[in-house]
């Protein structure tokens, strides 16, 4: 165990990288800008190296922690800790941070400081909001994070980006307002605590156990996005530049589905029991029928989105059937996804920088002119339908064994994903890729060039490294699942 | 004869004394100051305040202290709210000091001078016991604001929001008398701590209280500019010189919250069922008019003018939680709350309208939303000022304003008011849309005019520190939390 506070590092290496990033000014410094940003964004991984090389897996409690008081008015602590969920989700927002740098390295060519700024930061809040073990800080974090992605997508984002920005920001914050009631509930009932570790051990009655967790999930329902509160996503992601909807996917809806795991399953076990049914509802609807939404999608950037948000019902689903395989698999689903979805943004993020179309009718016969992307893009595809040997099976084969010992009809829908979910991957790569040239634009396609293959080839390895060794990272999970899990099997109503 | 004359401590009074006499002294010396001298009035201005916050700083016990047969009360309240009082003057003063220059009618020592016996009147307000003191302070305010409204002869929207303020304060003024009067009937004195003791002592006549109470409610909420007594806000706010709206925006407002607490709290608070109630209509009222009024503005000053009714409603609702069916014990956590609302609404809107200020230039007012097209591109810095500036309005993480809005929030879910909790969310969510869309003109918007910004560098440094003091306070307001809770314990 290292001395240093390497949770705060985690989150203020990247801000302040951010801040110097900004100093730069304007483009005619682009280039130091972009050097500066890699750098922040490299040292900002590097810092996380040692949360996962130095944890203790037989652990299942919060490590690396740090508690120093911040607001004594209102007894509100700088209190940061990481256990085996969120000290996954640290290293992967990390890492995906880099990625974004790096997509966006030729790509974007006005306001460069801006850009990459606006990623460091929100890349140290998100950061904070997985290492926050205070109500509060969790949520100052939570909310801050709003401001750099409503920038990125306002500033550098599509036609309609103006729409999508005030769409994301507002659909969220109206959940998020919610969420500060809650804890502002917690806090007057836990005798003025904020800590989240204290609402997990106070007793709490069940009637104020079902308000407060439709609050909860409110809240994080926006966040995730489940359905029938998704539809801030699909615009968003569209009109976002490539690197906001890398994050958006791989790093932001992960925060919803966290939501769940750090606050409604510990602090309202028995709500979390009684209305299991309401968000299992929520998501086999997710997994089935926003799979069929995406089917008849025109646009490859929405079809992926409308996948994400598929996917996330998976994550929904495991965590809510309280048995360790589930929960695991969800967990699972949740960093490979963060991969995946990731890789597709910026397959898509690729021929849209040559092409200038999103549109899946736009394309066709890629394969031809660009073989080496479509092979990387075909392994991405395949991970998305979740093909064996990828991460993306992992996580869903885990969540819908779970489902079938559960219940056989849950498991029979969520499993029917799996064929849906080929379906529209399989058919919108062959429709792209396939086939002959259909028009000069695809013909005249250069293929990926070394930063782009870089980008692509370590994530592949990921996806590939995961979907045959899920080990490592079940490894760190296994102990706080089993300790939530026991937790939340004990009622708290006295 | 004059046996039984005693000479009043006039040590608590110093601040005020000291002011009055700089006051008079700068009107004299700028008799003799030409026109292109006139930084002589505006260094003396800006000295005379600094002395009073020295003054306050070297004469403050900590106790209460009444004075002037108890007409005039200092305690730690009121020498924090006067210390904030001086600063927001300062920031005022340097913020207008470059528009008032580029315009020739404004630039008078008589400016300066005004702005001076407007402090006098709020200093005032703040220290009253005495329902005569409230009146001389509040008259001395106002009168001076209408005046300087009007400053600006020759522009017509200026004259009628002048007229329009100074016919309703005048209205205002009668309501807030006349409830005055009714409350003297019932408990035979004027004398605020002496109405507490005649109303805990009882036999006082309820209905003729209740009804001089109302009235009282209603020159407060005048003064405050909450629903239904705001209308007077708009058009002032748009119809001033944009410095002087920076005025009537900020430092007024705590003075007004120094009367509510005198003569609600100190006063009437066996009374506060009938005043809470009351206080609560007003407050939904202000956040649900506010807020969606403001939706619909495209001129800056009147959205700011009805965020300021908005923020105003939210304010009350730390004041209309402090007691709880008679029971007192949440009242220094709510009382606390608003006072620090205040303070960080007082500072967000200095900076706002500094900002406004900061893109006007000669013959040139930049009060529409549109003159703040593409800000980003013209002055990233300013741009990145004017966003935290309208995150913190918006009550986002990490800025002031959300921790303001925070403390009282959580004053109001301690009393047991979820539902008035949900509701003013939710106006706050509404709220965001337009404070988002002054930062979507700035940031998504191409500019309109690429004329650089014209202002002086003393101006330049100070808002830069306005705006980062908005995000400074939002990672640590601790400082100011407790100093409020502190000051009120010591006086309540």
């Amino acid at each position: 165990m290292s001395t240093y506070p390497l949770l705060s590092l985690a989150i203020w290496i990247p801000i302040f990288a951010g801040l110097v990033v900004l100093s730069t000014g304007g483009d005619r410094n682009a280039p130091l800008a972009r050097m500066l940003s890699l750098a922040g964004a490299v040292a900002g991984f590097l810092i996380t190296i040692p949360l996962w090389t130095g944890f203790d897996v037989a652990n299942g409690g919060m490590q690396f922690v740090e508690l120093g008081a911040w607001i004594p008015r209102f007894n509100i602590n700088y209190h940061l800790g990481v256990d085996g969920i969120s000290m996954l989700f640290v290293v992967l927002n990390a890492f995906v941070t880099i990625i974004v740098v790096a997509a966006g390295w030729e790509v974007v060519k006005v306001k460069v400081a801006q850009y990459n700024a606006a990623f460091l930061i929100m890349s140290g809040l998100m950061n904070g909001i997985f290492a926050s073990l205070d109500g509060v800080l969790f949520y100052v974090f939570f909310e801050a994070s709003l401001i750099p992605l409503y920038l990125i997508i306002g500033v550098w984002g599509g036609p309609n980006r103006v729409y999508a920005a005030f769409k994301f920001f507002l659909y969220t914050l109206f959940g998020s307002l919610l969420l500060l009631l809650s804890l502002m509930y917690l806090f007057i009932n836990s005798g003025g605590s904020f800590s989240i570790l204290e609402w997990h051990k106070m007793p709490i009655a069940l009637g104020p156990q079902i308000w407060l967790f439709l609050a909860f999930l409110i809240a994080f329902a926006v966040k995730v996005p489940m359905w029938p509160v998704h539809t801030w996503l699909p615009d968003a992601h569209v009109e976002a530049p490539t690197g906001g909807s890398i994050v958006l996917a791989a790093i932001a809806l992960k925060l919803g589905a966290y939501g769940f795991i750090r606050f409604s399953l510990p602090i309202l076990p028995d709500a979390s029991h009684e209305l299991s049914a309401v968000v299992l509802g929520m998501s086999l609807i997710a997994v089935v029928y926003i799979g069929f939404v995406a089917l008849v999608q025109e646009d490859m950037k929405k079809l992926v989105a409308y996948s994400s948000i598929a996917h996330m019902g998976f994550v929904t689903l495991g965590f809510f059937m309280f048995s360790p395989l589930a929960v695991e698999g969800a967990l699972v689903q949740m960093v490979s996804h963060g991969f995946v979805a990731g890789a597709m943004f910026f397959c898509i993020g690729v021929m849209y920088d040559r092409v200038h179309s999103r549109q899946i009718a736009d394309y066709g016969g890629v394969v031809n002119t660009m073989p080496k992307f479509a092979a990387l893009f075909m392994l991405f595809s395949m991970a998305n339908a979740g093909l064996p040997a990828t991460s993306g099976f992992v996580g869903e084969f885990m969540v819908i064994l779970a489902a079938t010992k559960f219940n056989f009809w849950v498991a029979f829908a969520a499993a029917t994903s799996l064929i849906v979910g080929a379906a529209y991957t399989l058919w919108m790569y062959k429709r792209v890729v396939f086939g002959d040239v259909t028009n000069h634009h695809v013909a005249e396609l250069s293929d990926i060039n070394k930063r782009e293959f870089a980008i692509l080839g370590v994530l592949a390895l990921c996806t590939l490294g995961m979907g045959l060794y899920p080990q490592p990272f079940t490894e760190v999970m296994h102990a706080s699942v089993n300790d939530l899990l026991r937790h939340v099997a004990i009622s708290k109503i006295q | 004869m004059f046996d039984n004359f005693v000479v009043p401590n006039l040590l608590p009074a110093a601040p005020e004394i000291f002011l009055t006499v700089m006051a008079l002294a700068i009107l004299m010396i700028d008799l003799l100051v030409k026109d292109s001298r006139r930084t002589v009035t505006f260094v003396l201005t800006q000295l005379t305040l600094i002395g009073c916050a020295a003054i306050q700083f070297a004469t403050s016990t900590g106790e209460i202290t009444y004075t002037f047969s108890n007409m005039f009360v200092d305690d730690l309240m009121s020498d924090l709210l006067k210390l904030f009082l001086y600063m927001t003057l300062v920031i005022v003063m340097f913020y207008s000091r470059g528009y008032v220059i580029d315009r020739e009618s404004m630039n008078k020592g008589e400016y300066y001078v005004l702005a001076l016996f407007a402090a006098l009147g709020m200093m005032v307000m703040i220290s009253a016991n005495h329902f005569l003191t409230i009146y001389i302070g509040l008259e001395l305010l106002s009168l001076s604001l209408y005046a300087m409204v009007a400053m600006n002869r020759d522009s017509v929207v200026s004259t009628e929001a002048a007229m329009k303020y100074f016919v309703l304060g005048a209205l205002a003024s009668g309501l807030l008398l006349y409830g005055m009067s009714m409350i003297y009937g019932a408990t035979g004195t004027l004398e605020i701590t002496g109405i507490a003791e005649r109303l805990y002592g009882g036999g006082v006549n309820k209905s003729v209280m209740v009804f001089g109470l109302v009235f009282l409610v209603a020159g407060l909420a005048f003064k405050l500019g909450v629903v239904p007594f705001h209308m007077w806000i708009p058009d002032v706010y748009h119809g001033a010189p944009t410095s002087v709206t920076l005025l009537i925006g900020s430092a007024p407002k705590l003075a007004a919250f120094a009367i509510v607490m005198r003569l609600l709290v100190n006063g009437l608070i066996t009374m506060a069922a009938d005043w809470q109630a009351m206080l609560v209509i007003l407050s939904v009222l202000s956040m649900a008019i506010g807020n969606l009024a403001a939706i619909a503005q495209t001129n800056l000053k009147r959205m700011l003018a009805y965020s300021a009714i908005s923020h105003m409603g939210f304010m009350l609702l730390g004041i209309v939680t402090g007691v709880v069916s008679g029971d007192a014990r949440y009242a220094l956590n709510a009382y606390s709350s608003a006072m620090f609302y205040v303070i960080a609404y007082v500072l967000m809107s200095a900076g706002t309208f500094g900002m406004i200020l900061l893109m006007s230039r000669a013959g040139f007012e930049a009060e529409n939303i549109e003159d703040f097209k593409g800000l980003n591109k013209r002055s990233p810095w300013f741009a990145g000022i004017m966003l935290m500036l309208m995150f913190s309005m918006a009550g986002v993480p990490f800025f002031i304003g959300f921790f303001a809005k925070f403390s009282v929030l959580q004053a109001v879910v301690a009393a047991g008011y979820m539902w008035l909790a949900i509701v003013a969310v939710l106006f706050s969510l509404i709220g965001t849309f337009y404070y988002l869309r002054v930062v979507k003109v700035m940031y998504f918007d191409a500019p309109a005019d690429d004329t650089p910004l014209a202002a002086p560098l003393d101006m330049r440094i100070l808002i830069s520190a306005n705006g980062l003091a908005v995000a400074a306070l939002g990672i640590f307001p601790q400082v100011i939390m407790s100093l409020c809770a502190y000051a009120l314990l010591r006086s309540l």
